[in-house]
């Protein structure tokens, strides 16, 4: 910019005169909109880069798609439940009597161009877009990315899973054919259960008694609108509080709480986050024109009566799914569906079909509400944007792979009867052995993923101190073998070294000097969070090591020793 | 190895207890970022070129894949035979992948090779500062100071009392959702069964005479004045209450009768609701040996020798038995309703 004189804005304006086409019109949409301040805020922000941190794009990507196929949908399909008679193109259901919408849906795949590959784009973006929000989440989670200041978006994060769930849900049951229909009747089912309102839900749901005349188009309306209109808003906060707090980053030399070690936006950045969406988008084409999904001709208009055996939800809905399978009805000849009685007779407590949403609840809970209990039990209040090493926090790793093996079981279970015919075994046998599983694959995979943690924080200990076998078998003079370590260099050390692994800290007496129940609690739990740790090499270890370079073997010996000070001897 | 500690508790270590941390306190001192190594391409401009024609190539074949999809979609015709519909989906897919991934490559690519590599570092600026906090507090005070909110405690009152209210008509007119003239739990206890109804075959409509069915054969069933019924999505409504597995066994393979229910099947032929107790689905699968019934959502067995008790899965109650008998024709005729409703478990159903 030339120099100016003048303080007013109108006068620096002037002064500046774009010499070329693309200058002036940069020019005039920057003196309407204010792009200088945009440019200079966002031109060259940091991001730092890790392939970890693509789950994120990549969610956002596919949802980006599911917006433009799902777009195309609706300008044929009609979610009306009025009654045609078929006669478009795909012979075996001409004439036959159904819903327009499950017609306009064939129309789509058999009558319109391109119409089948939009319809296998849409749905195969949305398989993508939850797959990678759950990614994203436990990217996050592991690296402890949850943490102040960025707890909030976590549960913006959290609420836009559910969120793509309902989505999903919500046009996996617009195509009104048998497979989606009895998806329809089980959540009809399930909601019939609930105590007291459930009955009522299920009518003003369907308008009446299942099915009814009207549920489709208010499926349609919660999944065209209000679901992805939601979702656009909390995408917009979520990338906003990115933007507050800038991206986090993994420890490693130069990366400290206080800065952000990256690529520029532009131009490095912004080419690779873009080029992405077009690379996701074009993996998703080539397997939409390749793979098909959701072939919905083969299923029929729905009936209430017929049903396909081995019908599988789409895969995020298969932890629901598998978690009503897997309880019992009955423990022996006691029926877990209770008859409570009341003044006017009894009311019915369908425990079978509630006692599966419990564990589901909780769970979701869990994950909105984690990091304030994390920072509760820890104690810990300041602000992180390096991310935690998972091995470095064994406890809350181990955590997490409980609640995931948790989650995989009751994912696994939705296709216990694939299981079974696939794998030729007992349907019966699948089934009670994965409601002990359920209990005791949490623990095995909490103690297992605590003690890789640890396992590996040693491990980094040991290649801290003593580097890294080379290799490589000396012969001394003397005539003992022994192999050669390579030590790391300082930035690669510094990576193994820069964490912290808090002692377990005692409770704390309030202002009055008392020590609450509550803090007991806690004190207990932060026990629990840190008793088994690992120490990162401390300085004066290191040091130690250092000087005597050792190259002794694990179990050195008096020989050994000697040894030892014969190559300290040499080396310095 | 023992003189350097395997970092248990007790051994010395860099113990730092959350919420202490000193981030000078770590073994090594924060070496900085590591030098940059240049990549071939800053270094020989041949390898450079060949980058850049690398990008050029994958650019290329995303404009081949454009015209591929205009191919496709032009040059292909629909026809009844859907060989060709699959080739004009996988090509449009292939096309539309060309298309796009020759761009995304190319430009990561370009990104990667061409574009400067070095990391850069920008400092994190505290989230607020405490003499702007300080500022907005006191901006805050003097709005609500102008507002008079806190010293008008009725206005404030009532205007919380009418902000609480005023969404309530919101929630109350969706009240309409179910417009039915039956609305209320009362219509789940009945289905189109009735004395006398026949029950036939779906989707033919034709009534079973017990002679028509063999031992160890089953067929679904749906009562006769279900045609009767006007409209598409009403007529599945009732279905949805009233579809039937009808079955024949050896009456001697019928281990349970209770009281009451003696004459409920006839030679045999016994009838019971299609709607699985546990969420509602068809119980579509009979197995003729052993007389266990599947629903094969979420796998519920019933055993109709025993009145359809649950040997296995979440389903917590027998399905309902449909009492039939035969007409003056011949033809088997439901006895009565359903003594029972039919499907899911609702809270109401114990009613009474």
């Amino acid at each position: 910019m030339s120099t100016h004189t003048s303080e007013s804005p109108g006068a620096v304006a002037e002064e500046h005169r774009p010499a070329t086409r693309t200058g002036r019109i940069a020019d005039y949409v920057d003196q309407r909109v204010g792009g200088t301040s945009i440019v200079r805020e966002f031109g060259r922000k940091i991001f730092p880069d890790h392939w970890t941190f693509m789950f994120g794009e990549l969610a956002l990507y596919s949802f980006l798609i599911l917006i433009l196929s799902g777009t195309f949908l609706t300008f044929w399909f009609d979610p009306s439940m009025s009654s045609t008679t078929y006669d478009g193109s795909y012979a075996p259901l001409q004439g036959v009597e159904m819903s327009v919408a499950y017609a306009t849906a064939l129309d789509l795949s058999f009558d319109v161009r391109g119409g089948l590959f939009m319809r296998q784009l849409h749905h195969w973006a949305a398989l993508l877009f939850v797959a990678a929000m759950a990614i994203h989440m436990l990217r996050v989670f592991f690296t402890g990315a949850f943490r102040k200041p960025r707890e909030l978006n976590w549960v913006v994060g959290c609420s836009l899973l559910i969120l793509g769930m309902g989505a999903g849900f919500t046009g996996y049951s617009l195509p009104d054919e048998v497979l989606s229909g009895n998806g329809l009747r089980i959540i009809d089912g399930m909601i019939k259960a609930l105590p007291v309102v459930g009955s009522y839900i299920s009518f003003f749901l369907f308008g009446g008694e299942f099915p009814g005349n009207e549920v489709i188009p208010r499926l349609y309306a919660l999944h065209i609108m209000v679901i992805p209109a939601l979702i656009l808003v909390l995408i917009a906060i979520h990338l906003f509080m990115v933007v507050i707090h800038k991206h986090t980053q993994y420890p490693g030399p130069g990366r400290t709480e206080t800065n952000v070690v990256g690529y520029p936006v532009g131009p490095v950045y912004a080419a690779k986050a873009g080029g992405f969406f077009f690379i996701v988008f074009g993996i998703l084409a080539g397997i939409s024109g390749t793979f098909q999904i959701n072939a919905l001709w083969n299923y029929g208009p729905y009936d209430p009566s017929p049903v396909q055996a081995g019908a599988q939800p789409d895969w995020y809905i298969g932890p629901f799914e598998g978690v009503l399978r897997l309880m019992p009805g009955y423990l022996g000849d006691f029926s877990l569906e209770w008859l409570l009685p009341m003044p006017w007779g009894a009311n019915n407590l369908a425990l079978p079909v509630l006692i599966p949403m419990i564990p589901v609840a909780v769970m979701f809970l869990g994950l909105f509400i984690w990091p304030w209990v994390e920072a509760w039990i820890t104690g810990d209040k300041r602000e992180h944007h390096v991310l935690d090493r998972p091995r470095n926090v064994p406890t809350r790793t181990a955590v997490g792979s409980a609640v995931a093996t948790f989650y995989c079981i009751m994912w696994g279970m939705g296709a216990n009867d694939l299981i079974a015919t696939h794998f030729q075994l007992s349907l019966n046998d699948i089934t009670y052995w994965s409601r002990v599983l359920i209990f005791v694959g949490p623990v095995i995979a909490y103690i297992v993923t605590k003690r890789v943690c640890l396992a590996l924080q040693r491990k980094d200990r040991e290649i801290v101190l003593h580097g890294n076998e080379a290799g490589v078998i000396e012969v001394l003079p003397h005539g003992e073998f022994r192999e050669k370590h390579s030590r790391l260099n300082d930035y690669e050390l510094y990576t193994l070294v820069a964490f912290e692994s808090p002692e377990p800290s005692g409770p704390v007496p309030n202002a009055k000097g008392k020590v609450t129940r509550t803090e007991k609690m806690r004190a207990s739990l932060n026990r629990w969070f840190f008793e088994d740790r690992v120490a990162p090499v401390s300085r004066e270890e290191y040091l130690e090591a250092l000087s005597h370079d050792h190259h002794e073997p694990h179990d050195a010996g008096i020989e050994a020793s000697a040894s030892q000070g014969q190559v300290g001897a040499r080396h310095h | 190895m023992g003189e350097h500690g395997h970092g248990d508790p007790n051994e010395p270590g860099a113990v730092i207890r959350a919420g202490e941390g000193d981030p000078g306190r770590y073994a090594i001192a924060d070496p900085g970022l590591p030098p940059h190594r240049p990549r071939l391409a800053d270094e020989d401009p041949q390898v450079a070129k060949r980058s850049e024609r690398q990008v050029f190539v994958l650019f290329l074949l995303s404009i081949i894949g454009t015209i591929t999809v205009f191919v496709a979609y032009f040059a292909i015709e629909l026809t009844e035979d859907l060989q060709m519909l699959r080739l004009q989906n996988t090509l449009l897919g292939v096309g539309v992948a060309l298309s796009m991934l020759g761009i995304g490559l190319g430009v990561v690519h370009w990104a990667k090779t061409l574009m400067p590599d070095h990391e850069l570092v920008e400092a994190r600026k505290p989230l607020r500062k405490e003499s702007e906090r300080q500022e907005a507090e006191k901006i805050v005070g003097d709005v609500l100071e102008e507002s008079g909110i806190k010293r008008r405690p009725l206005i404030r009152n009532t205007l919380i009392g009418a902000v609480l209210l005023a969404p309530l008509p919101g929630i109350v007119m969706f009240r309409d959702l179910d417009q039915s003239d039956d609305f209320g739990v009362e219509r789940m206890r009945h289905s189109l069964w009735d004395e006398g109804v026949r029950l036939v075959r779906d989707p033919t409509g034709t009534p079973i005479r017990a002679a028509d069915m063999t031992v160890g054969s089953s067929m679904h069933v749906v009562p006769e004045n279900l045609r009767d019924v006007p409209g598409h999505g009403d007529r599945l409504t009732e279905k949805a209450k009233a579809v039937v597995l009808l079955m024949r066994m050896n009456p001697d393979d019928i281990e349970t009768v209770s009281e009451g229910r003696e004459d409920w099947t006839y030679d045999g032929i016994i009838a019971c609701s299609k709607v699985c107790t546990h969420v509602g689905c068809p119980v579509a699968l009979y197995e003729r040996h052993t007389h266990h019934l599947l629903c094969p959502c979420h796998q519920s067995t019933f055993d109709a020798a025993n009145e359809f008790k649950v040997i296995f899965g979440p389903a917590g109650r027998p399905l309902p038995q449909l009492p039939i008998s035969v007409d003056d024709e011949g033809y088997l005729v439901a006895q009565s309703d359903f003594t029972e409703p039919v499907g899911p478990t609702y809270w109401e159903r114990g009613e009474k």
